[in-house]
């Protein structure tokens, strides 16, 4: 028990009594046992409204040690609203150390990213997830969507990339790509932009997603196979960036366009913000950008 | 029948099916050659809708089995079969075309997709072949290929169940059930889907299980015809035979309601 879990107006660490703690434990375990595999479990009502992450953060609660580091991204930042409230509940209800760094992370727990950095073995991706069935879509039954998954009958998604390449030409879905994991089910992974769906295939961390208002947790355990849905002739292709970060010159990492002054002027910048700032302390500087020596200073 | 080959495609032996002490049908047995058309008439209430359940799969008797000889040639009781071995055989070698379109086409999607379904529900993951596949069956059930990216809630009545029996045969099934597949249309646009269920019935040598209460329909389209009645089926035969000598009291009634509207 540390010290400022019993500080916190007598909450247990991280919130959760040890009794549901075990309940989300034994989901997750599940969940891994059966990778993609969408588990039930008794959500908790969490002092935050849906949609702010209760899923992820019922998880995070589950798994998190005295000892562990965490860091929250929020659309690949660490100084959102959301990110930066969820980080501090955890600082508050568990006196876990926290960082921006992605490498001294033990724990990431993401809203619609994956880091740049390769994450590692020791580490644990959590995401948020709003709506984990796939198949909802075309779908709405639960009976059925379940019976779909059991007998892998996933015909339906291609029906869905089928309609996409049919009205706009190729496959339009930018974000929430579906994937098959471990050559048997058919999993959303949460509104990532698909420009992150290779990062999850054979990836050294073990992948955490948690639905709070839905009640499930899935799971892509270390070196899992994970390959994005497509069609022979219409090849799954990550999103490719025209040009390059305008702070940090990358040319690999996903961009968001940022409006830069009320007279229209934009400009595209990582997303993932460590990543920028690391970069642009190692020297690199984009054609908007300045040495980050003056910056900081 | 030109089918040469001795063993049916469905046995129907005694099935029965109770709803509490209420019969749905009782000790019903034919046997249905491959490119057969049996057509199971009667009133509502009658159990035939019950009966089409059963030797879909859809429900399970209290008594009685269906045997269905798959496409490697084994004969199977469908109640042996696991649920996935029976859906695949429903969506793969079986077609089922519901009186209600709705039923039986995905209103959201487009008609391409609706047909690309079974396809890739079978594991085809090449979008050029299935369009092409899909314009063929569009084509051939006579809808405008150029509305391929239509929805069904833009079709007609008669254009959606013409969309419905497209989606079907696409994987080439040699069973389709068909329940009233032409209730509820106007009469012209009746007439026009008889014309092209007959003519594909006939090219691709199905075999077909159709329920309905229309017995102008059961001419049209069948060989054979069971009369049901409170469940139990009271006369059966060739179709003409029963429709133009009908040996039950209850048939010559049912005949001449029909001759009398
Ligand atoms: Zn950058």
């Amino acid at each position: 028990m540390s010290r400022t879990a019993e500080n916190y107006r007598g909450y247990n660490f991280a919130y959760l009594d040890e009794q549901t703690k075990r309940m989300i434990r034994r989901a997750i375990l599940k969940a891994i046992a059966i990778p993609g595999y969408q588990v039930p479990f008794a959500s908790r009502e969490m002092p935050m409204p849906y949609g702010w992450g209760t899923g992820g953060v019922q998880v995070t609660a589950a798994i998190l040690g005295p000892s562990d580091v965490l860091k929250v991204i929020d659309q690949g930042a660490d100084d959102t609203t959301n990110a930066v409230s969820i980080r501090q509940f955890f600082e508050k209800t568990a006196g876990v150390e926290t960082t921006t760094e992605t490498e001294k992370a033990t724990v990431i727990q993401t809203r619609h990213r994956i880091p740049e950095a390769k994450l590692q073995g020791h580490q644990v991706l959590v995401y948020q997830v709003p709506i984990p069935e796939p198949l909802r879509f075309l779908e709405p039954r639960e009976t059925e969507t379940r019976t779909l998954h059991a007998l892998a009958e996933y015909g339906l998604m291609h029906v869905r990339l089928y309609e996409d390449i049919a009205q706009h030409g190729h496959i339009a879905k930018t974000y929430a790509y579906p994937v098959l994991v471990a050559d048997r089910y058919v999993m959303d992974p949460s509104p990532i932009p698909k420009f992150d769906n290779p990062k999850m295939d054979d990836c050294a961390a073990l992948q955490l997603f948690g639905a709070g208002r839905e009640k499930r947790i899935y799971a892509i355990p270390p070196y899992t196979k994970v390959v994005s849905l497509d069609f022979e002739d219409h090849p799954f292709e990550a999103t490719k960036f025209e040009q390059p970060c305008a702070l940090c010159g990358a040319t690999d990492s996903y961009l968001d366009e940022v409006i830069t002054d009320d007279q229209g002027g934009r400009m595209f910048v990582c997303s993932d913000t460590h990543h920028c700032e690391t970069r642009r302390c190692e020297g690199h500087v984009g054609h908007l950008g300045m040495p980050v020596t003056e910056a900081a200073e | 029948m030109t089918n040469l080959s001795a063993s049916p495609l469905l046995v129907a032996e005694g099935l029965s099916k109770f709803y509490g002490s209420r019969i749905g049908c009782r000790n019903v047995n034919f046997a249905l050659q491959p490119g057969e058309v049996l057509a199971i008439v009667g009133e509502s209430g009658s159990g035939k809708t019950t009966l089409l359940n059963l030797l879909s799969g859809q429900l399970a008797p209290n008594a009685g089995a269906v045997r269905y000889r798959m496409r490697d040639g084994e004969t199977k009781n469908l109640l042996d079969l696991s649920e996935a071995e029976r859906r695949f055989l429903a969506r793969t070698d079986w077609g089922f075309v519901h009186q209600d379109a709705r039923n039986g086409l995905r209103m959201g999607v487009s008609a391409g997709g609706n047909i690309g379904e079974r396809l890739m529900g079978v594991g085809d993951r090449h979008y050029g072949r299935i369009r092409e596949t899909a314009r063929g069956w569009l084509d051939r059930v006579e809808i405008d290929t150029s509305r391929i990216d239509d929805k069904p809630t833009q079709f007609s009545g008669g254009m959606r169940q013409r969309l419905q029996i497209a989606r079907n045969l696409v994987t080439h099934p040699r069973l389709v059930f068909m329940d009233e597949p032409t209730g509820g249309l106007d009469v012209s646009v009746q007439a026009r889907l008889l014309d092209l269920i007959r003519g594909l019935v006939a090219d691709l040598g199905l075999a077909v299980v159709l329920v309905t209460h229309d017995l102008a329909v059961a001419r049209l389209l069948s060989h054979r015809i069971l009369v049901m009645k409170d469940g139990h089926v009271i006369e059966a035969g060739l179709t003409d035979r029963v429709l133009d000598d009908p040996q039950e009291a209850y048939t010559q009634l049912l005949v001449s309601s029909v001759l009398a509207a």
